[in-house]
């Protein structure tokens, strides 16, 4: 019988192969236990939301629940368009547009947080930038911060009338989600 | 625990750090790898370990479950085909866990008739035993809470049914039954109310569980384990280290345990449950025919064969409870069944009571089956009462092997057969 050994030998390639094996096996399990926690099945059926703008008069906003989160839409007067559309020139904080249907480096135009052809319509996902308060300014009687359009009563961050903070302690623009006209009264958001 | 010094070597600075502070590695190296463990433990030993992969796994599981549950009576239900269905994995996980009950049982069940082959509940283990014992009734109990959470037809009156073996105790002082069954249930029925209080126990009960399990593994390593001999540990040359031998051991009892477990989890999910569990619970309607889960029907068959109320109740309870006296009833000064024909055959006999005793469990209550729970139900309690002490005095043992270590190497002095050839056979 062959009493030597060479080094490494068959038993320890058999102890390394079984135990990455098992080691493997184990990781992999470890995945569902992980995943699970993910949005589930019903939170992602919840993903878009139809919304009927045909009952948001001039100057009036809604608040509506996109993917459980509040989402303003604001059917702005002239005066807050050109308003905005003046401040595209300023100094901004955040200078890109934050809107998920276009590109990362698009800027923070006024042109560029709506969409062409309805820019009276602002949509915006109502989340203060900072640590996640709702600003005030959907209703008139609101407190709507320097810049006429939204102010956090959390820790002061204010929002112009395109929704970019101004002044505060939030680091970025409020998101605009990614949605579409459907019809001149109606979007999806999601 | 071992009393001779510690062959643990602290391999860094870093664990030195540590060994001189807190000595958990050097614990745990004493504890789980130069133990000593008898040389000749079989694969009914590999249990202990496998039974601790299932408390871990059911609490593992049980923790995710609990994230997306809700326990009230309008919601339980949907929400538990909201796991099945829509949570990531959900339909995976949630039968891990309920499959894992009954793997639980299967792997308790041969732990325990393990322990009584053997003679393992023998001195100088009976409180080993008797924690054994403690972890098998909380286990009946957590398993119990636990299938109450699905909300079905079988849970609802599952809950009703045994919730109400209490109200037998108004047959001794009136009122006090009932008392205790609707102080049980927050109200006069099972309602949503009980289905809360009994998810946060059976949240509960694992972790006592847990606890008892420590003091059942400090108990075993004080005493040692038993072996299929029954003999003390009388020479360093009778045990072996327990790792890598009894780990590894360990470790292909456990993976053909896995390949049974994953085969349920995977093909056969619902197999083990019932039917009637798929109907939400209904306060109005009883289900035709009232069973519990699988690893309940021997006592349930126990409860059902004595024709009173109070006394069926006091049987199947104690039916659990006697198994804390084993380590008194048994009066043979031999542990393991091997030396011991007549109990070998007592005990096989009490297997066969226990299987048939599960399948008279899940057939209606009508004859014959009554008459034959009745009399496994004798059978049964035979056994501890009668079987138990008298074989132990009028039995004559086979001749015992002088050690454990002549046992597996017989009497000579010689290496086992094959332990001279070469591990590697190219």
């Amino acid at each position: 019988m062959a009493s030597e050994t060479e080094d490494p030998n068959r038993r320890d390639f058999l102890v390394v192969a079984g135990n990455a094996f098992a080691a493997l096996g184990g990781a992999a399990l470890l995945w569902p236990f992980i995943a699970q926690m993910n949005p589930d099945a019903g939170a992602q059926a919840l993903a878009s939301t139809e919304i009927d703008l045909a009952p948001i008069k001039e100057g009036q906003a809604i608040t509506v629940l996109w993917r459980g989160k509040p989402v303003f839409i604001r059917n702005r007067t002239k005066e807050e368009r050109d308003k905005a559309i003046a401040d595209d020139s300023a100094v901004l904080k955040d200078p890109f547009a934050r809107n998920l249907s276009l590109p990362d480096s698009a800027p923070a135009t006024d042109a560029d947080r709506v969409k062409a052809g309805h820019e009276q319509w602002l949509v915006l996902v109502g989340i203060c930038t900072h640590l996640g308060c709702i600003p005030k300014g959907q209703s008139m009687s609101d407190a709507r911060g320097d810049f006429g359009g939204w102010f956090c009563p959390c820790h002061g961050s204010h929002y112009d009338t395109a929704g970019r903070v101004r002044k505060g302690p939030a680091p970025r623009n409020l998101d605009v989600p990614p949605y579409a006209f459907l019809s001149d009264t109606k979007i999806k958001i999601g | 625990m071992a009393h001779n010094e510690s062959s643990y070597q602290p391999k860094s600075r870093f664990a030195k750090w540590w060994d001189e502070r807190l000595p958990v590695a050097r614990m745990m190296h004493g504890q789980f790898v130069e133990f000593p463990t008898p040389r000749n433990l079989n694969y009914m030993w590999t249990f202990g370990g496998i039974l601790m992969f299932c408390l871990a796994a059911q609490i593992v599981t049980g923790v995710v479950l609990a994230m997306h549950f809700t326990p009230s009576a309008a919601e339980a239900f949907n929400s538990v085909q909201h796991i099945k269905r829509d949570v990531n994995y959900g339909w995976m996980i949630q039968a891990f866990h309920a499959v894992g009950a009954s793997m639980f049982f299967v792997a308790v069940y041969l732990h325990i008739f393990r322990g009584l082959y053997y003679g393992s509940y023998k001195a100088p283990r009976e409180v080993l035993w008797i924690l054994g014992v403690l972890i098998f009734l909380a286990m009946m109990a957590t398993a119990f809470l636990g299938y109450a959470l699905p909300w079905g037809q079988m849970s609802f009156w599952g809950v009703t049914v045994i919730t109400n073996l209490f109200s037998s105790l108004n047959e001794i002082i009136p009122g006090m039954g009932t008392g205790i069954v609707e102080w049980l249930w927050g109200g006069y029925a099972v309602t949503g109310v009980t289905l809360n209080r009994f998810f946060s126990l059976h949240y509960l009960l694992p972790f006592v569980i847990a606890g008892l399990v420590i003091l059942h593994i400090w108990a075993l390593h004080v005493a040692g384990q038993n072996n299929p001999t029954g003999l003390d540990v009388k020479a360093k040359s009778d045990t072996v280290p327990m790792y890598p031998f009894a780990i590894a051991k360990d470790a292909v009892g456990m993976f053909v345990f896995l390949l049974l477990f994953a085969w349920f989890v995977f093909f056969m999910p619902d197999y083990l449950g019932h039917a009637d569990n798929f109907t939400p619970a209904n306060p109005l309607v009883t289900p035709p025919h009232i069973v519990p889960e699988w690893y309940f029907l021997p006592f349930y068959a126990i409860l059902r064969a004595i024709p009173s109320k109070l006394g069926g109740v006091v049987a199947m309870v104690s039916a659990v409870l006697i198994l804390l006296f084993v380590p008194w009833l048994d009066t043979s000064r031999v542990r393991s069944a091997k030396y011991r024909p007549w109990y070998k055959l007592a005990f096989w006999a009490f297997v066969f009571t226990c299987v048939a005793l599960g399948w008279l469990g899940s057939k209606p209550a009508e004859q014959p089956y009554v008459f034959w729970s009745q009399f496994f139900t004798l059978a049964y309690f035979a056994f501890f009462l009668i079987a138990l002490p008298v074989l132990g005095l009028i039995e004559t043992p086979r001749t015992l092997p002088r050690s454990i270590s002549e046992s597996v190497l017989g009497s000579g002095s010689g290496m086992p057969v094959g332990a001279a050839a070469s591990p590697e056979k190219r």
